[in-house]
């Protein structure tokens, strides 16, 4: 038997648009870009921080223009749409089970929730933003 | 059976995406906060110095980076596998290799505050 396989041609950039679930597939996976761009960012804060108090106050200044604001604003959202979508998969990729049932996904994803909110307000505050 | 490096990988992808969906917006707030007029206390030059000299912060700082650069890289290769990219050897060792190099600069800079 010869002849190729067949291969069905799928459009590279246009998939994902066919159906809201393929949509919401790919929002999730491209956070991954966002994520990896403020990591570097941090990496970045850390080398002026290394190189002393003013190359640190260079960066610390950038940070207050508007490009910062918009990267930040940019970021912020697909951080947010991450930690969302990561929350709301959390019953699926760790099922909990008590004795012969498993718990219920609310209780999982609501725990998820409810430690996030703890963090996030203990880092703020311990960082003195308010 | 076959061994495989997958549970490494994905287990640290796993991680990564955990501490990410935990720490991500609150650390992004914190810099984007200079934009608006704000600058927390803990951004000042001698806090941050203070926090990034102690060994606790630098372990903290250097976890926080290094999941959140694999995480980024591991789902970075798997995207770009849906949109068609299909020589995976080439892609995996690219997004590893340049997520080591942000670990290992990490890692670097933190040594030398």
């Amino acid at each position: 038997m010869t002849g190729k396989p067949y291969v069905r041609k799928v459009p590279r950039f246009s998939w994902f648009f066919r159906q809201p679930r393929y949509l919401r597939y790919m929002a999730r996976e491209v956070t991954c870009i966002f994520i990896g761009a403020y990591a570097v960012l941090l990496v970045v804060a850390l080398r002026r921080l290394a190189e002393g108090r003013e190359a640190y106050e260079g960066f610390l200044q950038a940070l207050t223009g508007p490009a910062s604001l918009i990267f930040h604003l940019v970021v912020l959202v697909f951080a947010l749409y991450h930690t969302t979508s990561w929350f709301n998969v959390t019953p699926k990729a760790m099922p909990v089970q008590v004795g012969e049932d498993f718990l219920p996904g609310g209780i999982i994803i609501g725990a998820h929730y409810a430690v996030w909110l703890v963090v996030s307000v203990a880092m703020l505050f311990l960082a003195g933003a308010f | 059976m076959a061994k495989s490096n997958k549970p490494v990988v994905w287990g640290l992808f796993a991680a990564g995406g955990t501490v990410t969906a935990f720490v991500m917006p609150a650390l992004i707030v914190l810099t984007l906060l200079p934009a608006v007029g704000v600058v927390p206390d803990m951004l000042a030059y001698d806090q941050l110095h203070a926090l990034a000299g102690h060994w606790l912060g630098k372990l903290a700082v250097f976890a926080v980076i290094f999941l959140s650069l694999w995480h980024a890289a591991h789902r970075l290769r798997i995207t770009l596998h849906d949109i068609g990219v299909r020589a995976d050897l080439w892609v995996a060792v690219a997004v590893y290799l340049a997520a080591s190099a942000g670990c290992l600069a990490t890692a670097i800079y933190l040594l030398r505050i």
